[in-house]
Parts: structure tokens; sequence; C-alpha cells
């Protein structure tokens, strides 16, 4: 299989990566590349075979429904662009 | 000795007990070397020099009592993927400018439990994903190793050799080091450089498809990747966490097995980490490997592969036979398929975990005219291009319609890979021994390497079947190319059992020495 620059296009948006005309055109080159290099995993024969859920054979561990953290809205936000009392800001979202 | 930065983690570790040196006089002798070479090598993307000298006046307070933990004054550099609370941790990706966790990671946390020092932040791959270590955002690290020439000179007879050969002739043969910059591998480039080049006494590192091991293996250090699960993920900045563990960079074995015992632990805060007591990786070193089963894979031997890669091959076969290990030719026939199957798993959940950086919660942000603009316009700006293909595929093999043919297909061959291993572990091999990487290290922008995507990935080849597999691997230096260049052997071992690897990797350390670069920086 290998990929059109419409295609890239649309695989950007839903990355949420904006891309110029001249970005889509090499990334087509690039993301081809790759795709025919993974081609390859279509001669293996997996009938039969589950695909991999856990590389450890361990049932995932469950901590007890207790509250073991929390208060920490300034640590939260400490790091964030934009705030206003304890909230991120972001563009108006909603009209 | 009077350079301190010389000292390896179980010298100074004695010095520091023995009372022979503080914690303080060995910090202070990193953070100068470092001041000294850091503009050449580019290591470190953030120096904690205050911090370093409080941690070594704490940790002479408790030396001076005799209350010094494992590593008590040892002074470290942590790769930039660490949590580290307060100070610089940004995966070396412009998107996380400006971070500054308040919390700090349980691997980290770990050694600073047992009395280590931290010195600073190592350079990487950005979000380590690269083997070159160019994609970082702080610009190239470079390799202590540089390409040698032996040359013949004629002496005058009178005249004795300083440091070179003195024939009988009145020649003698020197090396001579050429200028071209080469790239320590990556993606923990900075920690392998660091360790090499004496700017820390050992460093942390991480490892999703060789990047421990890789670097490790170009610049004549010990690096280990431990068994998934075995070293706490928690505050580690998230890249593919199937895949993801964190293991040491260090300048020998033993230093590898110190380390190590102190970063892993069972961590609640992990559902991944496994429950399993940590046991004394030291105490696995030396002891005898007589009738071990060491397996050859024969699909390890690739098409196109250096003469010099195959000749460092046989001879690590013939140090582990000398040692009364017995050799055994196995086939792992899935191996092929490892580095394709890398390449769908990795960018998926890659591009799941980096969806975080949208420019709300920490890091850059890029205003647009809505919040979607502002999304997509932060992280265009944000990511570099390493890092944008591979959330591209990752979105792309995950997108309807394809999720079947490729996720799952991967997913499945991952199955195989590893039940290729299993195969060859139950018919009684103990360690599985391959060349490290299918060459030296190669110079700072290869032309054919960026040109090709591909060409890059391929460094991993030997190192990645390993994580797909969620086993344990080590890199141990084991020579020098015909330029002068170190070169790794890698051993890899049944799911927990690392003390094997640290058993059978001093056998070859003992063999073929440690390797230390000729100062030029």
């Amino acid at each position: 299989m290998s990929v059109d620059v419409k295609t890239v296009k649309r695989v950007a948006h839903l990355a949420r990566i904006a891309v110029s005309e001249d970005d889509a055109e090499r990334m087509t080159g690039e993301l081809n590349a790759i795709l025919g290099f993974v081609e390859q995993l279509n001669e293996v024969d997996v009938s039969g075979v589950e695909p991999m859920t856990s590389v450890t054979p361990m049932e995932m561990k469950k901590r007890i429904d207790v509250v073991t953290d929390g208060n920490k809205a300034a640590d939260i936000v400490a790091n964030a662009p934009a705030t206003d009392e304890n909230f991120f800001l972001v563009p108006k979202v909603v009209e | 000795m009077s350079d301190l930065t010389r000292l390896t983690i179980s010298q100074a570790r004695a010095k520091l007990h023995g009372k022979e040196i503080t914690a303080t006089e060995i910090t202070e002798a990193y953070l100068s070397a470092i001041d000294r070479a850091n503009p050449a090598l580019n290591a470190y993307v953030a120096v904690t020099g205050d911090k370093a000298r409080d941690m070594a006046k704490i940790s002479d307070a408790r030396l001076v009592k005799g209350e010094g933990g494992a590593l008590e004054g040892i002074p470290l550099g942590i790769k930039d993927l660490f949590g580290t609370e307060g100070v610089h941790t940004q995966a070396c990706s412009h998107v996380l400018d400006g971070f500054k966790p308040r919390y700090e990671s349980t691997v980290t946390s770990n050694l600073w439990a047992d009395g280590a020092v931290m010195l600073g932040k190592l350079n990487m791959d950005e979000f380590a994903m690269g083997s070159s270590n160019e994609t970082s955002y702080y610009g190239p690290v470079i390799n202590p190793w540089r390409r040698s020439r032996l040359d013949t000179v004629v002496m005058p007879t009178t005249h004795q050799g300083d440091g070179g050969f003195v024939s009988a002739g009145g020649t003698k043969t020197q090396r001579s080091l050429d200028n071209a910059q080469l790239v320590p591998g990556g993606s923990s480039g900075g920690s392998a450089t660091a360790v090499s080049a004496f700017l820390c006494a050992g460093a942390t590192a991480t490892d999703t498809g060789g990047s421990i091991r890789q670097p490790a293996a170009f610049t004549g250090t010990v690096g280990i990747k431990p068994t998934y699960g075995r070293c706490s993920r928690w505050g580690i900045v998230a890249f593919a966490s199937s895949l993801d563990q964190a293991g040491p960079i260090a300048r020998d074995v033993r230093d590898a097995a110190i380390l190590l015992k102190s970063m892993a632990s069972v961590d609640p805060k992990d559902t991944t980490s496994v429950d399993r007591p940590v046991p004394d990786y030291e105490a696995a070193i030396g002891k005898p490997i007589k009738g071990m089963k060491v397996g050859i894979p024969k699909e390890y031997r690739v098409e196109g592969m250096p003469e010099e890669i195959e000749a460092l091959w046989q001879k690590g076969i013939a140090w582990l036979k000398d040692a009364g290990a017995e050799i055994v030719d196995i086939s792992l026939p899935h191996t092929k398929y490892a580095l394709p199957a890398y390449y769908i798993v990795a960018p998926a959940e890659a591009s799941s975990n980096l969806a975080r950086y949208d420019g709300v919660r920490y890091g850059l942000r890029v205003p647009g005219k809505d919040i979607v603009e502002m999304y997509e316009k932060t992280r265009a700006a944000g990511f570099g291009r390493e890092v944008k293909r591979r959330i591209m595929i990752g979105t792309y093999v995950l997108s309807a319609g394809y999720y079947d043919a490729y996720y799952l297909q991967a997913q499945k061959v991952r199955n195989l890979i590893k039940r290729d291993f299993e195969n060859v572990f139950a018919a009684g091999v103990d360690v599985i021994l391959t060349p490290a990487t299918p060459s030296a290290a190669f110079g700072i922008a290869d032309e054919d390497m960026a040109a090709d995507p591909v060409k890059m990935y391929l460094n991993d080849i030997f190192t990645v079947t390993v994580n797909m597999a969620g086993l344990p691997g080590i890199a141990v230096p084991a020579g020098l190319d015909p330029k002068g260049l170190p070169l790794g052997l890698q051993l890899i071992g049944r799911p927990f059992e690392e003390e094997t690897l640290f058993q059978t990797a001093a056998v070859i350390e003992q063999a073929a020495g440690t390797f230390q670069p000729e100062k030029w920086w």
C-alpha cells in the first residue's frame, strides 16, 4: 500500500500537525519508503496466531479503590502556557 | 590516581567509603570536566552544579558517619527523558520548552535514595526517536571516539618514542586521529558520550529498540536493557509504552550491575512493573560460565555485514568457549521481521502517547484562530522531522480501514518473534550471543542515512528483537575495528535473568579489556 499527498494531508490533520504543501510532498515520499519497508510483514503466515497484548505473562495489577493522591491543582497547572486560578486557558471552543 | 573522573564506580565507592576522597571532590572534578568538554561534545543539555554540590555535601555528611548508601557520593548524568523535580525535563524536544516537573521519576528517586549525585541532564534524540542523536532540538552529540590511521614514522635512532612503538630499524608506528566527527549513536547518545568521555561516573538511559545498546557499542561502554517490567517507567517521558525500558550505561560490567541494582524496583505506580525482588547483580560477576549453553543465531549473519563484525563475533564465540561454555547453533526464524514490525508498533504507540503535547498543559504554545489551529501550529513547530514522521506513520496504521492490515498483523508477528526465543530457551540455551550493531559509529550528517530513513532504522537490526520480546540484552565492548573505533557484542537472556548477562559479559570483558578514547576535546 502507498499513500498520496491527499492522504498525507488527511493523516496530518488527524494527528493535528499543520503541514505546508512542501511538507506534504516530502512526507509522502518518506512515508511510502517506510510503508514499503513494512510491506514484507504480509509474507508471514500468522494463521492461528493471537496478536500480542502483553509482553510479560502477568495479570494486570489492580490497586485498592481509595483516594491516594490529590489537592495538587497548583502543581498540575504549574507548567501550562496560560492559566487562570488553577484552570487551563484555551481559545474559545463553544460559541 | 590524580584524576578522580577516571575512577570506575566500584573504585570510587571504595575510596569514598574508605574516606580517601570526598563526594565534594569527585563532584567538583566532574563539574570542571563538563565545563571544559561540553562545548565540544554537547553531551549535557543542562548542568545542575548547585544541586550536585548540595547533594555531595549531604553525601559527605553521611559518609563521615559511615552511613553511606550503595551509590553514596557517586556523580551521575541523567538522560533528559527522566522526570527530575524542578529540573530541565524536555525529552530534548522543542515542544516541551521550559518544562520542569513537580515530581521525580521512580528510577531517579531510587538512585538519589541510594546516595547518588545528579550532575545534570543528558542530550538525546528527540523523544528517544533516532539512532544517531542528531534529532535532538539541542543539536547533535559528538562521539569522543574518532577514526585513526596507523602511520609509520622514521625516527632518529638516538631518540626514543613517546608512547609509540620503537622498532629496531628506527621507525615507529603511531596512530593519528582523523578530524571527522562521528555520532555516538542514539537515542541515549548524551549518556554514552558522557560516560565514555569521563563526564559522569555512570548514566541513566532508556531503550525502546536499541537506544541503550547501540550507543554503548559506538562508544566502547557497557549498556544493559533489562527485562520489560524490571525498571519502573513511572515519570519517564513515554515513547512506545510496550517497548520502553530504562537501564544504565557504564564504563564496565561491574558498574552497570551496581547501577541496575539501584535503578530497578517493584513500583505500584507502574502497572507493568513486575513483582519480583531485585537480585544483587554484582554477585554474578566472576562466577564461572563452565557448561553454560550459548546460542549463536544464524539469522544475525546479515547480508553486507562488514568483515570486522563477523570477526568480532567469532572472537566472542572463542572467548566463551575457552571459558568452558558450550556453543550451539540456533535459529530465530522471524528475526528479519522484527524491524518492520517495530516500525508499526512503536510509531502507533508514539502517536498515541504524543497526543498529549497540545499546547495546553505544558511546554510550547503557538496561537491559532481557534483551538484546532492552535493544536496544529503548536505541534508543527514543536516536533522535529523524525518525530512528525513517526506520529504520521502511527496515525496512519491505526486509522480506520488499516488497523488490521498493519497494527494487528505486526502484533501477531511480534508474538512469533517472542515464540522463537521461547523455543530456543526451552531447548536449554542460557544466553544468546550476537553482534550489537551492524557497523561502527558513522559520521555526523551521513548523507545516505539522511536521504533514506529506513537506512538509519537498520542500525537497530540486532537490538530491536529483544525489545519486541521483552527480554534483557546487554552490549559489551569487545574490540576495535581497523580504524580504531569500538565495536560491541550483545548478549540476550531469558526474562529476568540479568545475572546471567552480567556473568557472561564479565567473561567477554576480561578477555577483551576495556576501551577509552584518546582525548582530543
